[in-house]
């Protein structure tokens, strides 16, 4: 796969940091972020300034006469001041908040736009593209989008259970995933490489392992991808025995493959398995090693996932592990 | 009677059960008061004990000390826990000891309601515990509630929480909500209808003022979330489909109906903290409180506010961008009068004569981290801002900041206030300070962190995370943190047990201040006064202690 360009060490990672988008729709955020923190910790030095200076100017030394101080009831001019005052902040804040939502908060897909269904699962995302019919999990493939070539991506959330929430820091912005109803998201990127991210609303015992990852592409290397994508599987003769096994256990109930009879849908769809980085939504690197301690126990790896223990013999996962690893 | 709070202790010693049975059966507004206040400190162990369990877990990447389920089911008790079984009880036990003796009355208007309403809190609170020795199915009953403390539908729908876990969480907080319901209509008649000759309205104690909108919030607030408990039981149990999204149901309604309870609640926690601050920053400044109509109307607004902002906690459920909009407005003008009580405190501090003595030390670093706690809040009503950080480390160091930082900051300034009226004792110094200084440290060195590890992209309630993300240090000096916090706990308890036998003679006014219940014994005696007092200003004794110059020249 010439996907060389994207960089990428072992398993994981790198650092997710809000502050450092590479989105149009990031560095929005970021902008209305710094304005609102500044005028915060502007806020919080007057009020802890005021409040240094009473603790050490206004604290009772020894030796003081022992009566009370002046009582001061109040003033009114003071107290509409310091009404008045953070109104305008408030008024200012909003402002800028409510112009930000309505430049980022868009619903409907332009024309250009690459549209990709993103569905939600316990614990792991299925991606669609209708427009090139390929399906894929946990790992989301998108072009670059640059003011010569624009090609922003809106994804469409949708959830098959519980609620889930779609975050990739970096790319700005997170949305829930909530059954029976449509969201949407967008990214509009001119920065090449890998994003990670993570499902952010607490959907049962494997959240934590329902990690995801957005590869973001030059538009050839993103054409190669979907033309990789689209082809049928190679019918390896040497590795019959796996494809054989695979098709007669329960595998199938689960997962599709392309081609195949294997055609389930509550698991990943398993097509060009191999193009992808990580196992169980980014629980372990995809080696084969990590592949066979996958389908010998799932539960080991990620206690509590809907894959259960299939209790094959070491040959037969031999054979599966095989046949998996031709999946390219 | 040998219990510190005991009332006639001159006559012979009774039997232990004797002194059980007095307490269990009593209708007493100050025992009740002090109960709540025991209910709350044994849940908090719990809650704390939970805590700690999570943060050893996250101390480090890739840890297997909890497994999934278990630690999930750790975050659903301790949120659970530490709003119902420990921020209710302290808000309640303080107002119930305090209320009667600030406005000059011998009991709540309801007394056996009152008793009523503490075993019904106690009992729900019961309940949810007892789910755990359900233990997948000892009793028949499953186990600990596992869906969040927030219960979002469809994870509690039948066909994603299975045996009775989240009819525990439900049930549990029904029977404690019902006695919260009955406690606080029962205070908000004791304030409207058994006030002392001359207290007026105008001359309520901030305090008392503050908790009366407080008990008129928990009126309103939890009634919606009985309602969605209700709805819930009929999914589970009935067959209806109001959150079943397999059959249609709604998702988003489910989180209508919970923050429509859940924001106020929110406020219904923090308003304590306002009314003991309000309390305690005079007294300690040697000043009359700055500006009391406008700590009044504040309070009134917050109240009223902090009924329209519920869906700021779903700005990322994908609502219109109209709808964001008008949350995002009204949850930014509730910081103006929020903002404008810490600038009252500020000027009654500013030019007195600030007495640093425990309640004082405590207040002040509430006034410092309850500010970072509402800019933080003030950040996160940005909306794009929050469609990065919500379900981050930075909410959960933002609501901790506000309820710990916040809340039980000044709940342990409160304690050390009002303990020499309740015991008769003053808590120890040497300990308090040693709690304070190890407590401070602890706190911000759990919390503090999280801002970080939310900026960097760690969702919350996940039980562990891969190395390299760059949250390890965070993580391992939030848990680190937290141990620190445990000791200075102890170190409160201690103090708490310690000076109820050794502690130094409180007299009745330790502090020299001006409310009502000062000017009683120390321990009141089970009518409160002798006399039912008359009052002319604000400050009853500050009249009495400088007649030459009385408050309601002023007022």
């Amino acid at each position: 796969m010439p996907l060389a360009a994207v960089a990428e060490g072992p398993m994981p990672h790198q650092y997710s940091n809000i502050f450092d988008p590479v989105s149009v729709t990031g560095h929005q955020i970021k902008d209305i972020s710094w304005f609102v923190i500044g005028i915060c910790a502007l806020i919080f030095l007057i009020t802890q300034g005021i409040l240094l200076w009473c603790i050490l100017k206004f604290r009772a030394r020894p030796g003081d006469d022992g009566r009370d101080p002046p009582q001061i009831y109040g003033s009114t001019p003071v107290e509409v001041a310091w009404t008045i005052v953070p109104m305008i902040i408030v008024v200012v804040l909003f402002l800028a908040t409510a112009r930000t939502i309505a430049e980022i908060q868009i619903e409907e897909p332009p024309e250009e736009a690459l549209v990709v269904d993103v569905v939600g699962h316990r614990w792991w995302w299925e991606f669609k593209y209708p427009e090139y019919g390929i399906t894929t999990a946990n790992e989301l493939h998108i072009p670059t989008s640059t003011p010569e070539n624009w090609r922003p991506t809106f994804l469409r959330l949708l959830s098959q259970d519980v609620i889930h929430s779609f975050w990739v820091p970096r790319l700005g912005g997170k949305s829930d995933v909530v059954p029976n109803k449509e969201n949407w998201l967008w990214y509009d990127t001119p920065t090449a490489g890998m994003y990670l991210g993570q499902c952010a609303e607490y959907c049962g015992t494997q959240h934590a392992h329902m990690l995801l990852r957005v590869y973001v592409h030059t538009p050839d290397e993103f054409a190669v991808w979907v033309a990789d994508q689209q082809k049928a599987d190679v019918e390896d003769p040497k590795v019959a025995a796996g494809r054989e096994l695979f098709q007669k256990t329960a595998c199938i109930n689960c997962h599709t493959l392309g081609g195949t009879v294997a055609n389930g849908t509550y698991g990943p769809d398993l097509s060009h398995f191999m193009s992808r980085k990580t196992l169980g939504a980014g629980v372990a690197l995809n080696t084969p090693e990590n592949l066979r301690a996958w389908i010998e126990d799932p539960q080991a790896l990620k206690p509590g996932c809907r894959m259960p223990n299939m209790k094959l013999t070491e040959l037969e996962v031999d054979h599966i592990v095989d046949y998996l690893l031709t999946l390219q | 009677m040998d219990g510190p709070i005991g009332t006639a202790s001159e006559t012979a010693p009774v039997s232990r059960w004797v002194t059980v049975h007095d307490w269990a059966t009593t209708t007493d507004h100050k025992k009740l008061g002090v109960m709540y206040i025991g209910a709350a400190l044994f849940f908090f162990g719990f809650g704390g004990l939970e805590a700690s369990l999570m943060r050893i877990q996250l101390a480090f990447p890739d840890l297997q000390f909890l497994a999934p389920e278990t630690f999930n089911r750790m975050m659903t008790m301790h949120g659970t826990t530490m709003v119902f079984l420990v921020g209710m009880p302290m808000l309640f036990g303080s107002a119930n000891y305090l209320i009667p003796l600030q406005i000059g009355c011998r009991d709540l208007a309801f007394p056996r309601l009152n008793s009523m309403g503490f075993w019904l809190f106690f009992l729900g609170g019961c309940l949810l515990y007892f789910s755990f020795l359900g233990g997948d199915g000892l009793y028949g009953a499953g186990t600990a509630p596992d869906v969040g403390w927030f219960a979002y539908a469809p994870l509690t729908g039948k066909a994603f929480s299975r045996g009775n876990s989240t009819d525990y969480w439900i049930l549990g907080i029904m029977v404690s909500g019902l006695g919260s319901t009955m406690t606080a209509l029962n205070l908000v008649t004791t304030i409207l209808c058994s006030r002392c000759r001359g207290m007026t309205f105008s001359k309520l104690p901030v305090f008392t003022w503050i908790m009366l909108v407080d008990f008129v919030l928990v009126l309103v607030a939890l009634t919606p979330l009985t309602a969605a408990q209700f709805m819930l039981l009929f999914d589970r149990f009935l067959g209806s489909h109001f959150f079943d999204t397999q059959a249609g149901g709604s998702a988003v309604l489910w989180q209508h109906f919970f923050w429509i309870f859940g924001h106020p609640e929110v406020y219904i926690l923090i308003l304590p903290a306002f009314a003991w601050a309000s309390e305690i920053i005079p007294v300690f400044s040697r000043k009359v409180i700055f500006g009391y109509s406008m700590m009044v109307y504040a309070t009134l607004s917050i109240g009223f506010i902090s009924l329209g902002v519920w869906a700021h906690h779903m700005f990322t459920v994908g609502l219109s961008p109209s709808a964001n909009t008008f949350f995002a407005a009204s949850t930014m003008l509730i910081a103006v009068p929020t903002g404008l009580k810490i600038f009252n405190w500020l000027a009654t501090m500013w030019g007195g004569k600030i007495r640093f003595e425990l309640p004082m030390l405590f207040s002040t670093a509430f006034l410092c981290q309850f500010v970072i706690a509402g800019l933080t809040g003030i950040m996160l009503s940005v909306v794009p801002f929050d469609w990065q950080l919500s379900d981050s480390y930075f909410v959960v160091a933002h609501f901790h900041y506000v309820l710990i930082g916040g809340l039980l900051f000044m709940f342990f300034a409160a304690v050390y206030y009002w303990y020499p009226k309740v015991t008769g004792r003053m808590l120890s110094r040497k300990i308090g300070h040693l709690h304070f200084w190890i407590f401070l440290v602890g706190f911000n060195l759990t919390f503090g962190p999280m801002h970080g590890s939310g900026i960097l992209g760690m969702p919350r309630r996940i039980y562990t995370y891969d190395a390299g993300r760059g949250w390890d240090i965070f993580n391992l000096m939030a848990s680190i943190g937290v141990a620190v916090q445990a000791i200075g706990i102890l170190f409160f308890v201690w103090n708490l047990y310690w000076s109820a036998r050794n502690g130094e003679e409180a007299g009745d006014d330790p502090w020299d201040a001006w409310t009502l219940e000062w000017t009683t014994t120390s321990p009141p005696p089970a009518y409160n006064f002798e006399e039912l007092p008359v009052v002319h200003s604000r400050r009853p004794l500050w009249d009495r202690k400088h007649p030459e110059d009385p408050d309601w020249k002023y007022e």
